[in-house]
C-alpha cells in the first residue's frame, strides 16, 4: 500500500505532485479533507490536504512545496517507492451548496487545495470566479486545471512576471465591487488568508479559509492544531480544517506555526548535509 | 517441620532491582530492572497457595495467580507463562503498569501481616523470561468458527478481546488509527515505564496466533461501522479509548510551549521525539517546566520533561498531596528523580512574551473546603493570594474525554451526556446490534487493567453471540 504511482515536479522543482495508491482513503474522501503522511520509520507525521482523489484507480493526489526535511524526504521518493503511512480522509469536508456567484482565491500551494473545492462548487451549479497567485510566474501551479474548474480565472504574480501585477486581494476587491458574491473561499499562506478575510469582512461576504496548523495525530487526540475561532479553542484536525475566516485569530496561528522554527532548521540542515555526503 | 516453617516466614518480599534515581532521571531506559530467576523463585515461595485465593478476585481478568506462582516456584517458567496466557494476553504489560496495590496484591492474605506477594513483579518476570528464552510455543487454539470480528482500537481492551476471541477460533481483525498498535501503551506510557518493544512483541504474539492488524485505519473516517458489517464482520468491539485532551480553558492557553499531556507524550513516546534529530518529530525542551495535574499521566509527563533535560520540573496541583490521584509508587519515583510538588495552587492565566511563547503563569493559592461529588475536598481559592510563577514549558494533564470521531459518525450508538458509549456493564453490549464497547470509551479515563477486564467480559459475551446468536 501507499505506493507512488505518479510523480511530477512543478514550479521549478520547488513543488512536487505525488499520486499515491490508497484505495480506502480514495473511496471515502471529499473535497477539503486531508491526509497525514509519514515517509519512513524515523519520519514525522505531516498533514496535507488532498489535491485530488480517484476512487476508481484507488489513488489520492497530494501537492506539496519543499520547505524542510520531511518535504525534502517526500521529494526524494520515486515512482514505485512507498510512503510508510498514509492516514485519512481526515477533517470535515467542505460544505458545498448552490449559492450563486462564488470566488475561490488560492495562493502558492494553496491552489492545489483550492482545486477540488473549486471544481465541486462549479459542479454544484455555482458561477465560480477563481483567482490564483504566486510570487513569480515560474512558481504558479495548476493554471490549466483551475481554468477548467472555474468560469473565470484571474492570475496574479507579486512581481508582475505574469498576469496581474500584484496580490490576489486586488482582483478580489474588483470582483466584490462588481458582482453579487455569495461566498469567498481563500486558501494559501496565512497572511493571504488574513487579508482576504479582512477585505470580505468589509463587504460582509461569508468567507471560508483552510487552516494549515501544526499537527501530530490529526484525529483530535492531542490539540497541537488548536486555533482560536470566535474566541473559542477549536482543533483544526477535527473541527476544521475549514473555518469562518472572519472568526479566526490569524496572528495566533502565525505564531504557533513558528513553534518549531529552530528545530525545523536544524533537521533540514543535517538532512542536506547527509544528502551531500551520500552523493 | 517447625524449623522449615520458621524459615519460610523469614523470607521478606524481594525488592525489584532498579536504576538509581540520579542516573535514570536523564535516560529513557526502563527504571525497574526485573527479577533474576533466583529472585523470582524466592519470591514465589512466599505465596501460601490459598485454596480460595482472594488475589484472583482482585484481578479484573481473573488470572489463576496461585497456579502460575506455583510453577514459578518450581522453575517452570514457560508453563507459568502459558498459565497466565489462559486469561491474559498482555502479561509483560500488566506486570508493569497495573496498580497491583489496588488489585491482586491488595487482596493478598500475606499482605495482612507482611508485605503482599509481589504478583506483578512475578507476572512481569515470567513474561520477560518467556520472551527472552522461550521457544515461541503457542497456546492451543479452538477450531475455526468461520465468524469474523472487527476490533476497533488496539489499546489494552481491544488487544484483550482480540487475544481471547482468536483463541476461541474466531477470525479477528484489529483496526488502529495510528501507525503503530498499542493505544495508550505506546503513545501514553513512557519508554522508561514500559518499553515499546515489549508492547510490539505482545501484539506480535497475537498476530502469530492469527489476529490480523490493520494500522492507519480511522474507523468513522477511513471506513465506517456500517461498511465493516458490509465487509462481512459478524461482530464489532469498540475500544477506542478516551483520547480527547481536556484543557484548563484559561487565557493564554494557546501560547507556544503549552502542551496537552497527550501531545507531549505522543511526541516523545510514539514519535520518539526524545531521539530528535535522529527521529524527525521535534519536541520543545523546557528548562523550567510545570505540569498541571497530579494523576499518573502528570507523573509521566514530569518525568519525561526531566529526562529531556529540564533544570526544574514542578507538578502544580490545586489540591494537596493526599488527594493526588497518581499511584503512590509513581509519586515516589517522580520525587526520587527530583520532581518538585507545588500543591494547593491553581493557574488562572498563562503569560507570554512578544513571540507568543509561554513565560509564566498567574496562580492563586488554594485551601481545601468541603468534600465534592468525587468525595475529595474541594479546593477553594484564598482571597488576595494571587502570585506569578515562571515557566518556559507547561504540560496540561488534567484528564481526557471521549473522542467523537467514531461515535459522531455512528448515530446508532447511544451515548451518555459526556459522550461516552452506553454499554451493559456485565457484557459490554451497546444499543447497536452486533456492537460491543469497553474500556475508557465507556467508563471514561481509567486504568489499563480495568480496560482489559471490560474487554474480557465483552469477549465472553461476543463469543456467546457468535456461538448461540445472543
Amino acid at each position: 500500500m501507499f505506493e507512488i504511482l505518479k510523480r511530477q515536479e512543478m514550479a521549478d522543482g520547488t513543488v512536487v505532485l505525488n499520486e499515491i495508491s490508497a484505495p480506502l482513503i480514495a473511496k471515502n474522501a471529499k473535497p477539503g479533507q486531508f491526509v497525514i503522511l509519514k515517509a519512513n520509520e524515523t519520519g514525522e507525521r505531516i498533514p496535507l490536504t488532498m489535491a485530488d482523489t480517484d476512487p476508481k484507480k484507488g489513488t489520492v493526489t497530494i501537492i506539496y512545496q519543499v520547505v524542510g526535511k520531511s518535504t525534502a524526504l517526500f521529494k526524494s521518493l520515486n515512482v514505485g517507492e512507498r510512503y510508510q503511512d498514509v492516514i485519512g480522509p481526515l477533517g470535515k469536508p467542505t460544505h458545498v451548496e448552490k449559492l450563486g456567484t462564488v470566488v475561490c482565491v488560492g495562493g502558492g500551494t494553496g491552489v492545489a487545495v483550492m482545486h477540488p473545492i473549486t471544481r465541486a462548487l462549479k459542479e454544484a451549479g455555482n458561477r465560480v470566479i477563481a483567482i490564483i497567485g504566486a510570487r513569480t510566474k515560474d512558481l504558479l501551479i495548476l493554471e490549466d486545471k483551475m481554468k477548467a474548474a472555474s468560469h473565470e480565472l484571474h492570475v496574479c504574480t507579486d512581481d508582475g512576471s505574469y498576469g496581474h501585477h500584484g496580490f490576489v486581494t486586488d482582483v478580489l476587491k474588483e470582483a466584490l465591487n462588481k458582482e453579487d458574491v455569495k461566498l469567498v473561499v481563500g486558501i494559501g499562506p496565512v497572511p493571504m488568508m488574513k487579508f482576504v478575510s479582512k477585505m470580505t469582512a468589509e463587504y460582509k461576504v461569508k468567507t471560508l479559509v483552510s487552516l494549515n496548523a501544526v499537527m501530530v495525530d490529526g484525529t483530535g487526540m492531542c490539540g497541537c492544531c488548536r486555533v482560536s475561532v470566535g474566541g473559542k479553542t477549536q482543533f483544526a484536525c477535527v473541527d476544521g480544517p475549514e473555518f469562518d475566516g472572519h472568526m479566526v485569530d490569524f496572528d495566533e496561528l502565525s505564531q504557533r506555526l513558528q513553534s518549531y522554527k529552530e528545530e525545523e532548521a536544524r533537521a533540514f540542515a543535517s538532512y542536506l548535509k547527509m544528502c551531500k555526503a551520500g552523493q | 517441620m517447625a524449623e522449615k516453617e520458621l524459615k519460610k516466614e523469614k523470607i521478606g518480599r524481594q525488592p525489584m532491582p532498579e536504576q538509581k534515581p540520579e542516573i535514570r532521571r536523564r535516560n529513557f531506559d526502563e527504571v525497574p530492572l526485573g527479577y533474576t530467576p533466583e529472585l523470582a523463585m524466592k519470591e514465589a515461595e512466599r505465596c501460601l497457595q490459598c485454596k480460595k485465593p482472594s488475589c484472583m478476585e482482585g484481578c479484573p481478568v481473573s488470572v489463576e495467580i496461585p497456579a502460575f506462582i506455583q510453577l514459578v516456584k518450581q522453575g517452570e517458567f514457560t508453563k507459568a507463562a502459558r498459565k497466565i496466557w489462559e486469561r491474559n494476553a498482555l502479561p509483560a504489560v500488566c506486570g508493569r503498569v497495573c496498580p497491583q496495590e489496588a488489585q491482586c496484591e491488595g487482596q493478598c492474605i500475606v499482605g495482612k501481616k507482611d508485605q503482599p506477594v509481589a504478583i506483578g513483579n512475578l507476572e512481569r518476570f515470567v513474561a520477560d523470561y518467556e520472551r527472552a528464552n522461550g521457544k515461541g510455543e503457542l497456546p492451543p487454539k479452538a477450531a475455526p468458527t468461520g465468524k469474523r470480528v472487527a476490533v476497533v482500537g488496539s489499546g489494552p481492551s481491544g488487544l484483550t478481546v482480540a487475544g481471547d476471541l482468536i483463541l476461541k477460533g474466531h477470525d479477528v481483525t484489529i483496526f488502529e488509527a495510528f501507525h503503530k498498535p498499542g493505544g495508550v501503551l505506546v503513545y501514553g506510557i513512557p519508554e522508561f515505564r514500559l518499553p515499546k518493544e515489549i508492547v510490539y512483541s505482545e501484539v506480535h504474539f497475537l498476530e502469530r496466533l492469527g489476529a490480523k492488524l490493520q494500522c492507519n485505519t480511522v474507523v468513522g473516517k477511513t471506513v465506517s461501522m456500517e461498511e465493516l458489517f458490509r465487509q462481512g464482520f459478524d461482530a464489532v468491539y469498540v475500544g477506542v479509548g478516551a483520547g480527547l485532551p481536556s484543557f484548563l480553558n484559561i487565557p493564554g492557553e494557546n501560547l507556544i510551549g503549552i502542551y496537552s499531556a497527550n501531545e507531549y507524550l505522543t511526541r516523545s513516546n510514539l514519535m520518539k521525539a526524545y531521539l530528535f534529530p535522529e527521529y524527525d518529530t521535534p519536541i520543545a525542551i523546557g528548562k523550567d517546566v510545570v505540569v498541571l495535574g497530579a494523576g499518573n499521566v502528570a507523573m509521566d509527563a514530569a518525568r519525561t520533561a526531566m529526562r529531556l533535560g529540564a533544570d526544574r520540573v514542578r507538578i502544580v496541583y490545586r489540591r494537596s498531596k493526599d488527594e493526588m490521584p497518581a499511584r503512590a509508587a509513581e509519586i515516589h519515583h517522580a520525587g526520587e528523580e527530583g520532581i518538585e510538588f507545588f500543591l494547593l495552587t491553581a493557574p488562572t492565566r498563562f503569560i507570554g512574551d512578544e513571540k507568543g511563547r509561554v513565560r509564566g503563569m498567574e496562580c492563586l493559592k488554594m485551601e481545601l473546603g468541603e468534600p465534592d461529588s468525587s468525595g475529595r475536598r474541594r479546593p477553594v481559592p484564598i482571597e488576595g493570594s494571587k502570585f506569578q510563577m515562571d515557566c518556559d514549558l507547561a504540560v496540561i494533564a488534567v484528564g481526557a474525554g471521549a473522542n467523537p470521531l467514531l461515535t459522531g459518525s455512528t448515530p446508532e450508538l447511544k451515548l451518555n451526556k459526556r459522550g461516552y458509549i452506553i454499554a451493559e456493564p456485565a457484557t459490554g453490549k451497546t444499543a447497536m446490534k452486533g456492537v460491543w464497547a469497553g474500556g475508557d470509551i465507556v467508563t471514561g479515563q481509567a486504568t489499563v487493567i480495568l480496560a482489559m477486564g471490560a474487554g474480557r467480559m465483552a469477549s465472553d459475551s461476543i463469543h456467546q453471540y457468535l456461538t448461540w446468536g445472543w
